[in-house]
């Protein structure tokens, strides 16, 4: 008689015993396997508390932010009607002008091209402007002062009650500014700016046609109720004269929204080095089940069912990974505290750092699935182990193989990567581009290890040494690490290699922009009066005059007979001012792709205007469409005669209209003129006479460009470096846990070779071998990988030559493969230092 | 006499890309409840596979084996497990004791798995039989080759198997670390009432047993049995 199979199914309680029990001497290298999480947990715990914290202090300060509840712009003079309008609303008002403009340091005869703010009464509303003394800030519209930027004072070595000139005008310099509300040090730094008092503006003789001056008007309510009734009542009006509104509310949407594309970034930064760990964690643990193969299999002779020595596995890596994610959490949560000096100088309002719960719930939430998802491919091997394997060990699995499980974890880890993805871009197409690239890469570099453990097992010569060919042996050995190592070093080295190189092709950019004979100063709001006298005071200096154009301010009115709010696709078109020019020949910046180019009109004929390709484009105009331009309050029908592939990059004007000569000669116009300095010195001299003689007359020169590019890289720069650092470190863990993975049968392979009569050196050269080649080849993948993006980048992207900073490059080679040779021989360390028995015995 | 174990036509073949290799081919055996019976031949004859056949590791290319009445070849790896659990008890030439658990944890671990209350209890008891009860809280690297053999006696016989197989149990001991588990092995199993199945090269082993199997090729070349005196 057949007996009966009794089913004792075992405890959930014993599978947490087994767990404890069988991880009791490996818990220190599962931590170690784990580690790799760490950072990537921590990097984006910190993002996401920041962003927590940040969200709040908008919300709370979000008034300081306008400094009023309704600010009211326009970029053109508002009508008269308008104005009187404006003057009678809010219980207390402010006025603001603000646009480009010279100042010169009269005692050290310095001038540079500054935000000049013309201010009357006594904004801001909420918050404080500070400066520095204090009560500058309040005081300076008294007189005839001035509130002057704290870099600019420093840039110029001013004090206060030094005097500047704006325009026509002296000032005072009442205090230095600190803070002015809404501002950023980045925004300090591209456009440094000076407060004035309103009133003395029209003295200063820059209110002319032509100067681009913002028109700001500042209000409280002490009642928001009444505010969102004027707000309801004056929203067509002001839309209608082209004004635009912002309120606390909407000034808060903004300064979310901007800072919400900054944690994006920073975010997904992290998640790449999270992403890295996770590769480390699951090639640790792939090997780590492995090594357990012997006891999993007499697990199962025992009768061990193959689910439940899976979830023994399970538990240890849930386990594991959680403490990890803790880990990653509180060490995120001491982050964060750094995050706003690393930002101070994007950041517009103080930002007080708590514990954000929810983020450490997200981050540990985060940690264990990752861990869990990425391990799971090799523990679901687990279910597959033979009992078989415990009576011989060379027995193999072919059924894990097959596993279809296994290809629903890799799918798994394809949406987890694209949801996570999308979760922080909320775009697809920018989802699918990072998913790809980082899958591109990681392909890449599989294949690279892959050619690599083939090149050196076809081609290894056997003429080589014992040591030379036993460490380029180890590379293809069975368990080896070169495929991970490879991925781990790769990745790290080509996400820092390409935000260096980018950072390098931005700058070259400018600079080659600058070179052979490109003019790199620009003169500009030259009036038609001074036009002749400036170009005499330029010659008088021996500089040439390269290109002197005519600009006149000018709106669409009208695409063909249709106005604004009648056609939602060319909404964009009717929205601000355009500045255009007239020419009789193509510039050699300008090339015609469509149409046909007319340089001069003919009485009687339509007036032919040329358009920037792109630009026709983005406001949905086509060839031969008609369009009304409103000069100055002239009305002018022309015709879309050609459109223009315009090369922006060159150092020179460009114009998205053209207008042939014969229609714009007699309007209102200001003009620009280009020439080549050859020196800083001849600069300074220039740009001072010109400020003295034509106050009015704005000068950029291509050095204050690529000091504000280089200041503002190297702030973004900073961010960068601090984001990919969490990678870098990443990336050495998983290299410390690869070669901590690999340490048990690197141990008995030297052991054995000692006991065989290796010497230290010799075993020290071994290993040594191994690591310099597994570093060098996968710094250089890295390294290639970074290049190609970085040519493709500036190819299709930048549009410029890309020429690689050979030193940065070479420096980066040696520190990676120093620090993997060092890695790499500190594994064997412990062999050197004790006798073989010892150590045979303490491994087991 | 009641079988306990009943194999009948059984073959094994393993299958590549071009060949087909037969371990077993068309072996009948049949065992009694309370026989000890070794199983010997050289290297590659097949003995091992077909412990692991006989044992529920493994199954057969064809013809069945029943254990305890139970056809083995109609249950899925986990019922074989269970099988194993509750008839089979396992000695292996490598010991293959868990590392990171203790001696006393080892032997405990059958007992665990078929949900016994006082299984810290009975692996005491078996740990002071194979003389070890002063060991029992050392882990395997902590134990000498021929005491790691005896936990792992005392771990065998820790669920009372109704069969007890043993693959080459002296393969990795001394002489006389051998004859001193070989002593220690019948007289657990003497006492247990155990059937025991040796696979072994050693004759002097084989020699102990009341029956011996002598395979080579995949098939069975002899069955003798042997009287003690």
């Amino acid at each position: 008689m057949p007996e009966k199979i009794t089913y004792q199914p075992v405890s959930t309680a014993w599978l947490f015993k087994m767990a404890w029990r069988d991880s009791r001497k490996n818990q220190s290298r599962l931590l170690l396997f784990i580690s790799s999480i760490v950072l990537g947990i921590a990097a984006l715990v910190a993002v996401y508390s920041f962003k927590d914290n940040l969200q709040r202090d908008i919300d709370q300060q979000a008034k300081e932010l306008t400094g009023a509840d309704l600010v009211i712009q326009s970029r053109r003079p508002v009508s008269a009607n308008m104005e009187s309008k404006l003057a009678t609303m809010g219980d207390e008002r402010a006025q603001e002008r603000s646009f480009a403009s010279m100042i010169y340091f009269i005692d050290n005869e310095g001038s540079r091209l500054v935000q000049i703010k013309a201010l009357n009464g006594a904004y801001p509303f909420y918050g404080t402007m500070e400066s520095s003394p204090t009560t500058a800030a309040k005081t300076f519209q008294n007189g005839r002062n001035a509130l002057v930027d704290k870099t600019l004072m420093l840039q110029f070595n001013a004090k206060p009650g030094d005097s500047i000139k704006i325009g026509d005008l002296t000032f005072a310099i009442a205090g230095i500014l600190i803070k002015a509300p809404g501002q950023t040090g980045i925004s300090a730094t591209i456009a440094p700016t000076v407060y004035i008092p309103l009133k003395y503006l029209e003295e200063t003789g820059l209110t002319k046609i032509g100067s681009r001056i913002t028109y700001s008007f500042y209000y409280r309510y002490k009642n928001a109720d009444s505010l969102n009734a004027v707000i309801k009542k004056l929203e067509p009006q002001l839309e209608k004269e082209g004004l635009d509104i912002d309120t606390v509310e909407s000034k808060k949407a903004e300064t979310g929204r901007s800072f919400r594309d900054m944690s994006r970034f920073m975010a997904l930064s992290g998640f790449i080095a999270l992403l890295l760990g996770c590769i480390g964690v699951g090639s640790a643990i792939h090997v780590y089940i492995q090594e357990k193969l012997a006891a999993i299999a007499t697990l199962r002779c025992l009768g061990l069912k193959a689910k439940d020595a899976f979830l023994i596995y399970l538990i240890q890596i849930m386990v594991i990974g959680s403490i990890g994610a803790l880990l990653g959490a509180i060490l995120g949560t001491l982050v964060q505290f750094l995050l706003p000096i690393v930002l101070k100088d994007f950041l517009p309002i103080t930002v007080t750092m708590q514990i954000s719960w929810i983020a450490i719930l997200q981050g540990i939430a985060l940690g264990l699935v990752i861990s869990v998802l990425f391990a799971l491919p090799s523990l679901l091997g687990v279910r597959k182990i033979s009992p078989l394997n415990a009576i011989r060990a060379s027995f193999e699995n072919v059924a894990a193989k097959r596993d279809p499980l296994k290809w629903l974890v890799y799918a798994l880890m394809v949406i987890f990567v694209l949801g996570f993805t999308y979760l922080q871009m909320k775009s697809l197409v920018q989802t699918i581009a990072f998913t790809s690239g980082i899958f591109i890469a990681f392909l890449l570099l599989v294949a690279f290890s892959k050619l690599l453990m083939f090149v050196v097992r076809k081609l290894m010569p056997a003429s080589l040494s014992y040591l030379w060919r036993q460490g380029f042996a180890n590379l293809y050995r069975p368990n080896n690490q070169t495929l991970m190592l490879t991925v781990a070093i790769g990745l790290s080295t080509t996400f820092i290699c390409t935000l260096f190189f980018v950072q390098g092709i931005l700058m070259n950019r400018v600079t080659l922009s600058a070179s052979e004979n490109q003019p790199n100063m620009l003169l500009f709001d030259i009036q038609t009066t001074q036009k002749e006298d400036l170009a005499n005071l330029t010659t008088s200096y021996k500089l040439p005059l390269m290109n002197q154009v005519p600009i006149i301010t000018m709106r669409i009115e009208e695409i063909n007979g249709k106005k604004i709010g009648k056609d939602s696709t060319q909404t964009r078109a009717f929205r601000g001012e355009l500045r255009a020019t007239y020419q009789d020949t193509l510039t050699v910046a300008e090339k015609v792709v469509a149409g046909v180019w007319t340089g001069k009109a003919s009485a009687n004929a339509p007036i032919y205007v040329s358009l920037d390709e792109r630009y026709a484009k983005s406001i949905n105009v086509k060839l031969k469409d008609k369009i009304v331009f409103n000069v100055q309050g002239m009305l002018i029908p022309t015709v879309v005669g050609s459109l223009r592939e315009v090369n922006w990059s060159r150092m020179q004007t460009n114009f998205r209209v053209v207008f042939p000569t014969g229609v714009l000669e007699t309007a209102p116009q200001f003009h620009v003129l280009m020439t080549k300095v050859p020196s800083n010195e001849i600069s300074a001299k220039f740009q001072g006479a010109v400020v003295r003689a034509f106050p009015n007359v704005s000068v950029i020169d291509l050095a204050l460009i690529l000091q504000l590019l280089d200041e503002i890289l190297h702030k973004i720069g900073f961010v960068i470096r601090f984001m990919a650092g969490f990678s870098m470190v990443t990336g050495w863990i998983v290299l410390l846990s690869a070669v901590w993975t690999s340490k048990n049968q690197r141990i008995r392979e030297s052991i054995l070779l000692r006991t065989l009569g290796a010497s230290r050196k010799q075993i020290l050269a071994i290993n040594a071998i191994e690591h310099f080649f597994l570093g060098a080849l996968a710094t250089a993948a890295g390294l290639m990988l970074a290049l190609a993006g970085s040519w493709l980048l500036a190819r299709f992207s930048f549009e410029s030559n890309f020429s690689p900073p050979l030193v940065p490059i070479l420096l980066l080679f040696v520190g990676v493969v120093v620090l993997v040779v060092i890695t790499g021989l500190w594994s064997t360390r412990k062999i050197l230092n004790h006798p073989p028995l010892k150590i045979l015995r303490t491994e087991g | 006499m009641e079988t306990i174990l009943e194999i009948k036509q059984v073959s094994k073949t393993y299958h590549n890309a071009n060949n087909t290799l037969t371990v077993l081919d068309q072996i009948d055996l049949s065992i009694t409840k309370g026989e000890t019976l070794a199983i010997t031949g050289p290297s590659g004859s097949g003995k091992t596979t077909l412990l692991g056949l006989c044992a529920g590791l493994d199954s057969a290319s064809s013809g069945t084996v029943a254990l305890s009445g139970i056809t083995l070849n109609e249950l899925n790896e986990d019922e074989r497990a269970a099988v194993r659990n509750q008839y089979v008890g396992f000695i292996f030439q490598n010991f293959q004791l868990l590392p990171t658990l203790t001696a006393l944890e080892n032997v405990m671990v059958p007992l665990e798995l078929r949900g016994a209350k006082n299984s810290k209890t009975i692996a005491l008891g078996l740990l002071e039989k194979v003389g070890l009860g002063s060991r029992s809280h050392h882990y395997p690297i902590q134990l000498s080759g021929g005491e790691q053999q005896r936990v792992s006696l005392a771990r065998a016989f820790s669920n009372q198997p109704a069969i007890l197989f043993a693959d080459e149990p002296t393969g990795n001991l001394d002489a006389e670390t051998s004859e001193r588990i070989i002593k220690l092995l019948f007289d657990l199993n003497k006492d247990a009432g155990t059937t025991l199945v040796i696979v072994t090269h050693d004759n002097e082993l084989a020699a102990r047993t009341n029956r011996i199997v002598k395979i080579k090729g995949g098939s069975i070349i002899a069955d003798e049995r042997l009287i003690h005196a």
